[in-house]
């Protein structure tokens, strides 16, 4: 729990810890390399749970369901599996569901794959279409903060909040490594 | 193809379901699954969908994992659940040993005109919660069954899945109510935890 594991950026620390600290026990995840050391931590921590999903709407219907029975949890993705949930981000807004997700954001900086731009130019619309407040982080040092505002604005304020973050913060995909490579 | 494949009658399984489980927390998938367990006598600890179709039973497992001393019970239709196929594979693989899902299936959509489903056509969701590494699943074809599928639920150790081969049947729908946020309160209110 105190080994953060392979090389990583601080601000990826920032926001596990961020998460912890805020209470979250669930994490519903579909994994994304942006993600790669927070979805490490989880699973390294007793008191959280890191689930794997195979759809990213499974997270939307998880998540709610955690907060269903008291428990605060958030969902991981990549900007693609946005456009995945969009029909069950009505669950969130009938119910008024407290939602927190952070998006790793795929086709709007340096992208080498142009599969990748469609609904990464749509995410932070189509979110905003369904009820969800669109927080972004392109700096690093902002990152726990945003997560934190996004918490208290999801959990005390009732809100449903996606942090957004940058691809420019995540850097560049690197189509040379292995595949595994944690930078990849 | 599919005519005549299930006999129980949904509304008398579901309402003596319910009534040997009455500290389950119910998730009911949209549709007839809710009309069921609303016709079968309104209580909070039934939440209601009215939509988020395929979301039934992923819902359960957050649910589940956030109250392991509680059994978990989504009964939800065999449309819902081919929708949301991937969570028991997602159930499977987290072991919610207080989670149940109890699929009322009629093989058919019966909300949208009765057009025949996967399962009216031959899939087996059974079989497919086993291979995805639930610890039980089986098909119920008689009333007889629900004492041991209650004593399943009650009993809190280990997730599983019925199949519960019902007449299609279109019956008076039984509406509960379609207020979310009022839904989710005073499902909340039953857990001692606080509306918001």
């Amino acid at each position: 729990m105190n080994n953060p594991g392979p090389a990583h950026a601080a601000w990826q620390e920032d926001i596990f810890a961020a998460l912890r600290s805020g209470g979250v026990r669930q994490v519903a995840y579909v994994p994304d390399a942006g993600h790669a050391h927070v979805i490490r931590r989880v699973h390294g921590s007793p008191d959280m749970r890191g689930i794997v999903l195979t759809t990213e709407e499974e997270g939307v219907a998880v998540v709610c369901g955690a907060w269903l029975g008291g428990e605060r949890a958030a969902l991981l993705m990549q900007s693609s599996g946005v456009g995945n949930c969009v029909n069950m981000f009505s669950l969130v807004a009938n119910c008024r569901f407290p939602f927190l997700t952070l998006v790793t954001m795929r086709g709007e900086w340096a992208e080498f794959n142009g599969w990748q731009v469609p609904m990464g130019k749509a995410t932070p619309g189509v979110l905003r279409e369904m009820g969800i407040t669109v927080l972004r982080v392109d700096r690093p040092e902002d990152a726990g903060e945003t997560v934190r505002a996004g918490l208290d604005a999801a959990f005390d304020g009732g809100e449903a909040v996606a942090v957004l973050l940058s691809q420019r913060l995540i850097g560049r995909k690197r189509w040379d490594a292995q595949q595994g490579d944690p930078q990849k | 193809m599919s005519a005549a494949r299930g006999t129980l009658d949904r509304r008398a399984f579901v309402a003596a379901l319910l009534g040997a489980s009455p500290d389950a927390l119910v998730i009911a998938g949209l549709g007839s699954p809710a009309y069921d367990a609303f016709a079968a006598g309104d209580r909070d600890q039934t939440f209601y969908l009215w939509g988020a179709m395929g979301g039934a039973a992923a819902m359960g497992l957050g649910l589940a994992l956030a109250q392991p001393a509680r059994s978990v019970l989504v009964l939800t239709g065999d449309g819902e659940q081919l929708m949301g196929l991937g969570a028991l594979a997602t159930i499977g693989v987290q072991q919610p040993a207080n989670l149940t899902v109890v699929v009322l299936d009629n093989g058919h959509f019966g909300e949208t005109g009765m057009q025949a489903s996967h399962t009216g056509l031959g899939v087996s969701l059974a079989r497919t919660a086993l291979a995805c590494g639930l610890q039980w699943g089986e098909e119920i074809t008689s009333m007889d069954a629900v004492a041991g599928l209650a004593q399943r639920i009650g009993a809190r150790n280990g997730c599983g899945l019925a199949q519960v081969l019902v007449r299609a049947d279109e019956l008076p729908r039984a509406l509960p109510a379609r207020d979310g946020a009022y839904l989710k309160n005073r499902f909340r209110a039953t857990l001692g935890l606080e509306p918001t």
